[in-house]
């Protein structure tokens, strides 16, 4: 299948991993991505918290840049995701800001791509048995967590995504190739990601206990989908509670024997080059 | 005139927030309500009494994370969250400004960063954000381990319409 693709701003600087795996993940899987012509940075939380207009328009511009590949469009940052359900939301349900945000942008917004997430695109339309089939080296011995956090769920009219209060998507990917997953209860509890910065002591304390909690259900590692969420998990955690983090299609780029695979362990923050060796997967 | 109730209300734009019975079940959930000091519910309860001045200068609606818990878990759909964003805007432009000032001064450097390049290069905005806020001797991102490690670089790809995005800023101008 071929869809749009949005890697939004960190999946060019801190989430680079998660572009690297979701690109060779995707050919390897027949996914062909056409990127948006022309992107710009969705707005993030820093626009819809001091300004709607301006946050709805951002969106909307990368929207309408997107409608011109007529292809669902794959968004693989959580945050980014959010926003542009967010503006497809508003923009579908009131025609007076889609007039205003129309003359802003100065173009016509449609309305007719799917926005989605690379998650479902994978479970939804390659498929676990697909997926499965393409496994080389099961990752025997790695024990995650799966975290998908706040903004690929809520809220849930507005993101469309399945079982919000515990989602198993990601899970059933884990299991699928051959990762011991374990279960939790705080799969969608927020790790303060949106004040990481301005506010560090607040979400040093959420982090916390996240991993704990990891730790706690007998976890070995912690697996997301956004990058955000990874910066956050990757960094912010007390020394002596961090866990390694993943992006799931490093993981799963791993156990398909995907060529440079093993690379983009070497730049997260907290190092799981250790653990991988320890379970002889690299 | 207008009270603040039916002000906070018409920028919502869906669920008025007289639907709330104070079953507190949004705060119950809220990552960050010990820290505030009104705590969601009770910022609802203050708009209702005409709290204008408190609500705008709280810290409460910049210590909200926008992970949209409580509105997912409201039993009448009162969309928190949606209410928090109408407050800081309003904030910012009726001149109260910020109670938490790095928390808008995280916002204007990641804006600014916008404005400029059309997509974020997380040094320069970061370098930004600590000239702004002068909280210089915190961790940076961990800059120098993140430029060790090839994640950052100051030279990422900007949009090629800049023009397009300045427009968008200009447009949507606080008045
Ligand atoms: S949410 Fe983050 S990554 Fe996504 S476009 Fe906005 S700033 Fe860039
Ligand atoms: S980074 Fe944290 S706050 Fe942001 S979506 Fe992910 S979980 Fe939520
Ligand atoms: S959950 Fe809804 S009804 Fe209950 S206190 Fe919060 S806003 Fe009011
Ligand atoms: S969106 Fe804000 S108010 Fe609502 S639960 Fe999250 S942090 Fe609390």
């Amino acid at each position: 299948m071929k869809v749009s693709y949005y890697p939004g701003c960190s999946l060019h600087a801190t989430g680079k991993e998660y572009d690297q795996s979701m690109k060779s993940v995707s050919s390897a899987l027949g996914i062909e991505l056409q990127e948006v012509d022309d992107w710009s940075c969705c707005g993030a939380s820093s626009a819809h918290s001091t300004n709607f207009d301006l946050s709805i328009a951002l969106s909307a511009r990368n929207l309408i840049s997107a409608e011109k590949n007529a292809l669902d469009v794959m968004v693989p940052c959580a945050a980014c995701f959010n926003r542009f359900k967010m503006a497809e939301h508003h923009l579908k349900a009131d025609k007076e800001l889609k007039t205003k945000i129309e003359d802003v942008v100065g173009a016509k917004y449609q309305g007719g791509i799917a926005i989605r997430n690379p998650i479902d695109i994978i479970y939804n339309e390659i498929g676990i048995d697909t997926l499965i089939a393409k496994i080389v080296k099961p990752l025997t011995g790695l024990k995650p967590v799966s975290y998908y956090g706040c903004l690929l769920l809520r809220p849930p009219e507005v993101c469309e995504f399945e079982n919000y209060e515990n989602p198993f998507m990601m899970d059933k990917m884990m299991d699928a190739i051959g990762a011991d997953v374990k279960n939790w209860s705080y799969k969608t509890d927020c790790c303060g990601g949106s004040l990481a910065i301005s506010k560090t002591s607040i979400v040093v304390d959420m982090c916390d206990k996240l991993m704990s909690a990891a730790k706690e259900a007998g976890a070995n590692c912690v697996v997301t989908a956004c990058p955000l969420c990874m910066a956050n998990l990757d960094m912010r955690p007390s020394s002596k509670l961090k866990l390694p983090v993943f992006y799931f299609t490093e993981l799963i780029a791993l156990a398909m024997g995907l060529a440079g695979s093993k690379e983009t362990f070497k730049s997260h923050i907290f190092n799981p080059q250790p653990l991988l060796k320890k379970l002889q997967l690299i | 005139m207008e009270t603040f109730l039916e002000q906070v209300n018409k920028e919502i734009h869906g669920v008025p927030l007289q639907a709330c019975y104070h079953c507190r079940k949004c705060t119950a959930g809220c990552p960050t309500a010990q820290h505030m000091e009104y705590n969601p519910n009770k910022v609802i309860k203050m708009i209702q009494n005409g709290k204008r001045e408190q609500v705008l200068n709280s810290k409460t609606i910049w210590l909200c994370l926008s992970c949209e818990t409580c509105i997912t878990r409201c039993p009448n759909q009162v969309d928190i969250a949606r209410m928090m964003d109408v407050l800081r805007q309003m904030a910012i432009e009726s001149g109260v400004g910020a109670k938490e000032k790095n928390v808008l001064k995280f916002h204007e450097a990641f804006l600014a960063g916008i404005k400029r390049g059309g997509r974020i290069n997380e040094p320069m905005m970061m370098a930004e954000y600590k000239l702004k806020s002068l909280d210089l001797f915190s961790d940076v991102l961990l800059a120098p381990g993140m430029f060790m490690k090839g994640k950052l670089s100051l030279l990422s790809p900007r949009t090629k319409d800049i023009k397009s995005v300045k427009d968008i800023f200009e447009k949507t101008k606080h008045s």
